[in-house]
């Protein structure tokens, strides 16, 4: 039975794109087919980030209007034969997408699939909404940080009364923070809220922690996505978050600050 | 020392007021968007069988709503009696 995971979180820059391009590319490599979905319509992105920029033809919004098939529209990834892409659209058309469309996309998804991940743009306008609307899981993408922990916090309550699950009366979405940009010595000193902080406040349970990091510049420079510079600590937070979303009992890593020696020979 | 210590202390608050601030923040959201409680459904079905005790009532005729602002909660009940007694009885609590 597929599932459709949405990785969302109100505030922009916060790490969604980064987090749908590792996590559906992780998935990819532990055998899942997976499909990954940029919402961000008019201002498309996560084709930049998985490095298949120039291989686009046809996108989402083609489909929808049946342009074009979905196996037109989908690019598949060259360093994983299980991860497809399916580009936004760089129109600047807000109505583009369709409750109704995005439905048949997914539906059509479903059934090839084993995950289909929804990149959601920043905001609660359209294409956000939409991201959403049709998940079994969420992802929520939060910085340890006031702006970024109120607007999850909201979107918790849009999961809650704005998705196919809420209206139908099913069991509701499941839920998953994923911190992101952690900064251990910040949290030490007390300038930055801790995990145990935010998991408070927003009362969830914690997929995991991405430490800040220079190495996911440098991966969307290059166009991979972070999980792939293994010996990275980001690549292996987010390796742990694939297994921990696959049922795998893995303990937090990079929740504490490093010793002197991991400083030394750490990244 | 206790120039350090000043500093010190200084510091580690800026994470906690945040958390106090974010804290507040949810509760009092959160609070706006309970709606619809739970127990109203039934409320107005005991309220309809009460009613009809004593007036026979079009289970139409009777509403029952819960408004909420900032100061105050609002349970409204209104219910049309029929024909023979044309009035309106309107309780509000």
């Amino acid at each position: 039975m597929a599932r459709t995971i949405v990785i969302t979180s109100g505030k922009g820059g916060v790490g969604k794109t980064t987090t749908s391009a590792s996590f559906a590319m992780g998935l990819a490599k532990n055998g899942h087919k997976t499909a990954v979905i940029d919402f961000d319509v008019g201002l498309r992105n996560l084709d930049l980030i998985l490095g298949c920029e120039r291989r686009v033809v046809y996108d989402f919004v083609n489909v929808i209007n049946q342009e074009a098939n979905l196996n037109q529209a989908l690019i598949r990834d060259k360093r994983c034969d299980n991860l497809y892409v399916l580009p936004a659209s760089q129109t600047r058309d807000k109505d583009a997408l369709t409750q109704e469309g995005v439905g048949k996309v997914i539906d059509e998804l479903r059934e090839d699939f084993d995950y289909i991940i929804c990149d959601s743009p920043a905001g609660i306008e359209r294409g956000a909404m939409l991201a959403m609307y049709y998940a079994d899981d969420a992802i929520i993408v939060t910085n340890p940080e006031v702006s970024s922990v109120r607007d999850s916090d909201r979107m918790l309550g849009i999961l809650a009364s704005k998705s196919r699950r809420s209206e139908q009366n099913e069991e509701p979405i499941s839920e998953y923070l994923l911190l992101t940009r952690y900064d251990p010595a910040r949290v030490k000193r007390g300038d930055m809220l801790s995990v145990e902080d935010v998991q408070e406040i927003l009362s969830m349970d914690l997929l995991g922690v991405i430490p800040e990091s220079q190495d996911i510049l440098n991966a969307s420079n290059s166009g991979d996505p972070v999980i792939l510079m293994e010996k990275t600590n980001a690549a292996q937070a987010y390796r742990d978050v694939v297994e921990r979303y696959l049922g795998e009992e893995i303990p937090q890593r990079f929740i504490n600050q490093k010793g002197f020696l991991g400083r030394l020979f750490g990244g | 020392m206790r120039l350090l210590d000043f500093f010190r202390t200084r510091r580690a608050s800026s994470a906690s007021v945040a958390k106090e601030r974010l804290q507040i923040l949810v509760a009092h959201e959160h609070a706006h968007r309970k709606r619809t409680p739970s127990y109203l459904p039934l409320l107005q079905k005991e309220l309809l069988a009460v009613i009809s005790k004593y007036v026979k009532i079009n289970p139409d005729d009777m509403k029952v709503s819960l408004e909420q602002n900032e100061h105050e909660e609002i349970l409204e009940l209104n219910i049309v009696l029929p024909e023979e007694s044309p009035k309106k009885a309107r309780k509000t609590n």
